[in-house]
């Protein structure tokens, strides 16, 4: 613990811009480099996750593998790991509080520096794909393809990020970004658009999570026991998000009626599928392309380039698409016995993140529930708190009709009484101790207060000594979602507090304390 | 062996010759009184052993008060069915201590009228008396889901009702209905907050289910398909579903296969289409209650004409056709018992047509039914000679000879109502040879005088219950010809008569198991009469002397000592005083008190007198008492479980003011 909170301070004197770029290289840093250190290699073996780690880190050896070599970074990876591990969770915390905040000159240091590491490393893709283009066999043309494609990414992000950051300087859009732009939208901004971003993404929550769970296996062993009960949550998820695929699957179409076509991850993951081949700028829909070229002259604006190009060849009888999932094993993959093809490129999207990726988006209101695909994660958003109707089995339901239909189908589960609406947040409820999720909510609320003034010091030392007897004073809900919060990559807004404090507390309760954890010790320090 | 010991040891001291019997038989010897509910109490207070034998014996209690329950739990051991029906206040810690004492016996429990108990004291009973299998919960608008989760402990519970529990939810009885697997009967009625979902999850969880009761739900037809698949369902209440119409019936495969019966009153959107779509497929369907519902057309009539087992329809206050009427009457079944009150489409046609086939009515009902004349009366008693109830209300178009068929032909006759008709002497003779006759009501019958009266008192020996409201040819002498000749009778009610005095309730104080009387607006009577009906009547449970002009305080003091049965009393415009209240209150059992435009009644004497009265659950006062009693009565009284019922009413000098209008205007509903 001590030791802990001493990293933490020495990192927090140190400048801002340090404390940053340091984050910043931590979260890029499974993505671009394949950072071999005996400590990264480590946090892959945790089963959980191996299998899609190894296949982020097989992917990007391809293009990325010279970038571990010249990679520009100032500080010595292996020296460096192990506290990064430790501290990246509290250090991108505080950073994130930091860019909502206001702005300062060193994150624009930061960005730029950050960009010029880009602009390395993009040197070194392209570099790498002269030197392979001959050795490539196989599929020349799809390889090709998705390279330009990377390649076309990464320049659009850049000039994105140059336009962001020299857009920073204006005090009215610093606004907008800060209060109205969605966090993903201002890391990828601020934190750099990694290529592809989302994976990159995908790949540093991981690690986050790695690190985070050393550390509290260090701390407190209870931490772990959390960690493994929030995992089968999101199994349990994942089953459910499958079961939504299956039910629209309605169709039957007879093998061999139909062409099959399987996109690669980086395609599927890769946030724009429509590129400007000028200016290359990514869209997610051709429309959308279209309407963009018209800005660069006159032969675009005509009505033969402004018409969606398939309706030329729908004159000739088209063979069916259908679209297989490159996730070998799956059922949606085309090798597999029982193989049931996706639709559409959306439902191949969809899949994909639903089935084969971390969830790292998680609910910022209950903390609990995690999404791959975000439009998962606002479609829940909108209902989450709301969502009064509990079975004894601790699911929630946005409708009664729903939990009726469940306990319909299970023996044994009955519907579950909410206690009160501050009290019904998520997870299992138990009846019996109303009094002490009464203690718990109260205690919460304490710290949390505590916490905003800048003295919680107290106040964590008390939750944690607290851990060690959880039976009494936690409800394993508090487990998961506290635990769960402090390692979360992408803090929302901590809640802008329009509701009520009380809400706030439950919703963005655990990332919270966390956050104000390392500002708190810092000040202990102070 | 042994008994002829005790034979022997018992001869010798003739102390008790009860001893040779054994405590078995004398159970079954108790189990003979359980008619008249004061026996047990007489021979419990013989003697020691009498009362501990009788305490054995008890198995049902209605405990007066519930600060009485704590003694009750000592002296009665082996308590099944407790009725807590007349304790207004029920707290949690009393439920535990019921749930403690009668662990092992309790089997049913009524709580439909108490309050101030929660799911803690709900809790601990269900949980301590496993046996318990019958709970009536009605009336708890402050229960909530977690009584209902904690009455879904009851893992044995057999019968449940939550008539007008209105702030428990389809997640309570989801509870209910995923635990009580044994649930036989539940009552659901008003059950506002339950919807299609809770109902659905009841039928698709509780398959014992024999009755059930959804009587005012906001339910539609998605519950309906697992309700009707219940295997074992028998009654099905759909009163005032309005959300159940045709088209959603129409949606229905089958009816319940082994439903008896179906009551669909007031479900205004159903026609014969649904009703049909509803029985299809039931065959045992026996009873069927479509009060003010579909017209009854000759298509819906149709419709049941091939329930052979039907034996008794309400179709009270539809719209009747004269076919309708008459395609009842080609009815496979034979119904007996029919009812068609205010049905005003009922036409002389009609019914004579359907009794003729339905000869085996038991009771039929024609209320209002102000078509009907003596044509159908003289068809009704040729036919159905075994008719034992014949209610006939307001038929204004019937003539007085009609009513002499009456008693010349259904000579089986319990009950009968002939309230506001042409009824005379005559009639009433004829009827006198009804010697099973049990109710008599001849309110509003002008035309009938101490004579007739006076056969009445000579033919029906069983007469309990007679009513002469608004009778004005009647007086003390056909009063006494009753006295005399009903020795049964329980209730009666003189209403509103100018020539009755003193001496009719000198001669009705012979009937000792007088419960009800009612002389309101009497102005002969005195303190006399009532003082006389208080000591004769020891069983007087309702009193009401309200108007009567000449009752004073003389009269409450007989009245608080010895009508310690006394529950009811409306004690308005008398001449009772602060000294006649506050004896009054001596009365335990005293529940419900009505004092308005009470001239001799003082704020403080009524302070006491509520105070003193520890009973009370009920008080009706006028407006002007609120500001002069002092506040902190009402929050003693509603600590007790006393509620104030506050009227604004003027004061009325003459005694009948509206009487011209009823006399005159005949029966409303009939009018319109």
């Amino acid at each position: 613990m001590d030791q802990k909170e001493d990293l933490c301070a020495d990192n927090w004197e140190n400048s801002s811009s340090r404390n940053e770029f340091t984050k910043e290289i931590s979260s890029d840093h499974p993505s671009f480099s394949n950072f071999s250190s005996q400590q990264n290699q480590k946090k892959w073996e945790e089963p959980s996750i191996l299998d899609y780690d190894i296949g982020i880190e097989t992917s990007f050896q391809k293009f990325n593998q010279p970038s571990v070599t010249q990679s520009s970074i100032p500080h010595n990876p292996n020296n460096q790991a192990k506290i990064l591990g430790q501290e990246d969770t509290q250090m991108q915390e505080t950073y994130q509080t930091n860019k909502i905040h206001d702005w300062d000159p060193s994150t624009m240091l930061n960005n730029l520096s950050f960009l010029e590491q880009k602009i390395h490393q993009l040197q070194d893709l392209v570099h790498l794909i002269v030197g392979r283009r001959g050795q490539v066999l196989g599929r020349p043309d799809d390889l090709v393809a998705q390279q330009q494609q990377l390649i076309i990414a990464d320049l659009t992000s850049i000039v994105a990020q140059l336009i962001s950051t020299a857009g920073s300087l204006l005090p009215s859009v610093k606004h907008s970004l800060s209060a109205g732009m969605p966090l993903i939208g201002q890391l990828g901004q601020l934190g750099g658009v990694n290529i592809p971003p989302v994976p990159g993404i995908n790949v540093s929550v991981q690690s986050h999570n790695n690190g985070g769970s050393k550390f509290s296996e260090q701390s407190n062993q209870n931490d772990l026991t959390a960690k493994y009960g929030s995992e089968q949550i999101c199994n349990i998820e994942e089953h459910e998000s499958k079961d939504d695929e299956d039910v629209d699957e309605g169709e039957n179409l007879p093998p061999g009626t139909y062409e099959i076509l399987q996109l690669e991850k980086e395609e599927i993951l890769a946030p724009h599928t429509h590129f400007c081949t000028i200016c290359g700028k990514g869209f997610k829909r051709d429309a959308n392309l279209r309407m963009h070229m018209r800005g660069h002259g006159d032969e675009y604006k005509t009505p033969a380039a402004l018409a969606k190009p398939n309706k030329e060849s729908s004159s000739e009888p088209m063979l069916i698409k259908r679209y297989s999932c490159p996730y070998s094993g799956c059922k949606r993959n085309k090798d597999h016995k029982k193989f049931q093809p996706l639709k559409t490129i959306l439902c191949v999207k969809n899949h994909y993140k639903r089935t084969h990726c971390d969830k790292s988006y998680t609910c910022s209101r209950c903390n609990t529930k995690k999404f791959s695909v975000i439009a998962d994660l606002k479609t829940h958003e909108k209902h989450c708190g709301k969502d009064k109707w509990l079975c004894s089995c601790g699911t929630t339901f946005s409708r009664k009709d729903k939990l009726f239909g469940h306990i319909t189908l299970f023996q044994g589960h009955t519907p579950a009484i909410p206690l009160e609406e501050t009290k019904g947040s998520a997870g299992p409820v138990d009846h019996t101790i109303g009094i002490e999720t009464t203690n718990k909510a109260n205690v919460n609320f304490s710290f949390g207060s505590n916490a905003q003034d800048g003295c919680a010091v107290q106040d964590i030392m008390d939750v944690k000594g607290s851990v060690d007897d959880p039976t009494t004073y936690f409800s394993p809900i508090n487990f998961d979602t506290c635990n769960f919060g402090g390692f979360h990559e992408f803090p929302r807004p901590p809640f802008e507090d329009s509701e009520s404090s009380f809400s706030f507390l439950l919703s963005g309760l655990c990332s919270y304390t966390q956050k104000t954890g390392g500002e708190s010790s810092s000040n202990n320090v102070e | 062996m042994k008994k002829h010991e005790t034979f022997h040891l018992s001869n010798k001291n003739m102390e008790n010759p009860f001893v040779i019997f054994t405590e078995e038989i004398i159970f079954s010897i108790l189990d003979y009184l359980n008619d008249d509910p004061y026996a047990k109490r007489s021979f419990s207070l013989v003697c020691k052993s009498f009362y501990f034998t009788e305490s054995r014996h008890r198995t049902a209690l209605k405990p007066l008060r519930s600060d009485l329950l704590s003694r009750t739990f000592h002296r009665y051991p082996s308590i099944a069915h407790l009725d807590l029906s007349l304790c207004p206040l029920v707290d949690d810690s009393a439920l535990t201590a019921v749930s403690l004492s009668w662990k092992s016996t309790l089997r049913s429990i009524n709580l439909s009228r108490s309050k101030s108990f929660t799911s803690i004291g709900l809790l601990s009973l269900v949980t301590n008396c496993l046996g318990l299998v019958d709970i009536d919960l009605s009336n708890g608008s402050e229960l909530t889901d977690s009584a209902a989760k904690a009455i879904a402990e009851a893992k044995n519970l057999e019968r449940l009702r939550l008539a007008s529990c209105k702030s428990i939810t389809d997640i309570g009885i989801g509870c209910i209905a995923v635990a009580c697997k044994k649930l036989r009967s539940i009552c659901l009625r008003w059950c506002l907050r339950v919807t299609d979902l809770g109902v659905g999850l009841i039928a698709m969880k509780c398959k014992e289910i024999r009755s059930l009761d959804l009587s005012y739900l906001l339910i539609t037809e998605k519950c309906l398909p697992p309700v009707l698949q219940l295997p074992h369902l028998e009654d099905l209440a759909l009163e005032g579903c309005l959300g159940i119409d045709d088209d959603c019936l129409a949606t229905l495969k089958h009816g319940g296969k082994a439903i008896k019966m179906i009551n669909m009153s007031r479900c205004q959107n159903v026609s014969h289409m649904g009703l049909s779509s509803l029985t299809n497929g039931s065959e045992s369907l026996q009873k069927l209650v479509l009060a003010y519902g579909p017209a009854v057309t000759a298509d819906l009539t149709k419709c049941l004409h091939s329930f052979s087992g039907l034996q008794s329809i309400k179709l009270d206050g539809c719209l009747v056709t004269c076919s309708g009427i008459r395609a009842i009457g080609n009815w496979r079944a034979s119904l007996k018992e029919l009812s068609l009150s205010k049905c005003t489409g009922v036409t002389d046609e009609g019914l004579s047509f359907l009794v003729q086939t339905h000869k085996e009515l038991r009771k039929l009902d024609v209320t209002c039914c102000s078509k009907i004349t003596y044509a159908s009366i003289d068809s009704i008693t040729i036919s159905c000679t075994s008719l034992t109830s014949l209610r006939m209300e307001s038929c204004s178009s019937v003539s007085k000879d009609a009513f002499v068929f009456i008693g010349q032909r259904c000579q089986l006759l319990e009950e009968l109502d002939v309230t506001d008709n042409e009824i005379d002497n005559d009639g009433l003779k004829a009827i006198s040879s009804c010697s099973k006759l049990c109710s008599l009501k001849l309110g509003i019958c002008v035309n009938i005088t101490d004579d007739g009266l006076t056969h009445v008192g000579n033919g029906c020996l069983k007469l309990k219950e007679l009513d002469l409201y608004r009778c004005p040819g009647i007086s003390d002498m056909g009063i006494a010809a009753i006295a005399q000749g009903c020795p049964a009778l329980e209730m009666i009610n003189i209403a509103y008569n100018n020539k009755i005095t003193d001496l009719s309730l000198t001669s009705l104080s012979k009937c000792s198991s007088l419960k009800v009387l009612e002389i309101r607006g009497c102005p002969q009577v005195s303190s006399v009469g009532l003082s006389a009906i208080a000591m004769g009547c020891r069983q007087i449970a309702e009193v009401d002397i309200k108007k009567c002009y000449n009752i004073d305080d003389n009269a409450m003091l007989p009245l608080a000592k010895f009508s310690q049965n006394l529950k009811q009393i409306n004690l308005s415009y008398c001449l009772v005083t602060d000294v006649g209240l506050l004896s009054l209150s001596s009365i335990n059992r005293l529940q419900k008190m009505t004092i308005l435009h009470l001239a001799g009644l003082t704020p403080n004497g009524l302070a006491a007198a509520l105070l003193a009265c520890g009973g009370l659950t009920k008080v009706k006062l006028h407006t002007s008492f609120k500001p002069l009693l002092p506040q902190y009565i009402f929050k003693y009284m509603k600590a007790r479980g006393c509620v104030f019922l506050w009227r604004n009413k003027p004061f009325q000098a003459e005694i009948d003011p509206k009487g011209w209008q009823l006399q005159s205007g005949r029966c409303p509903e009939a009018a319109e």
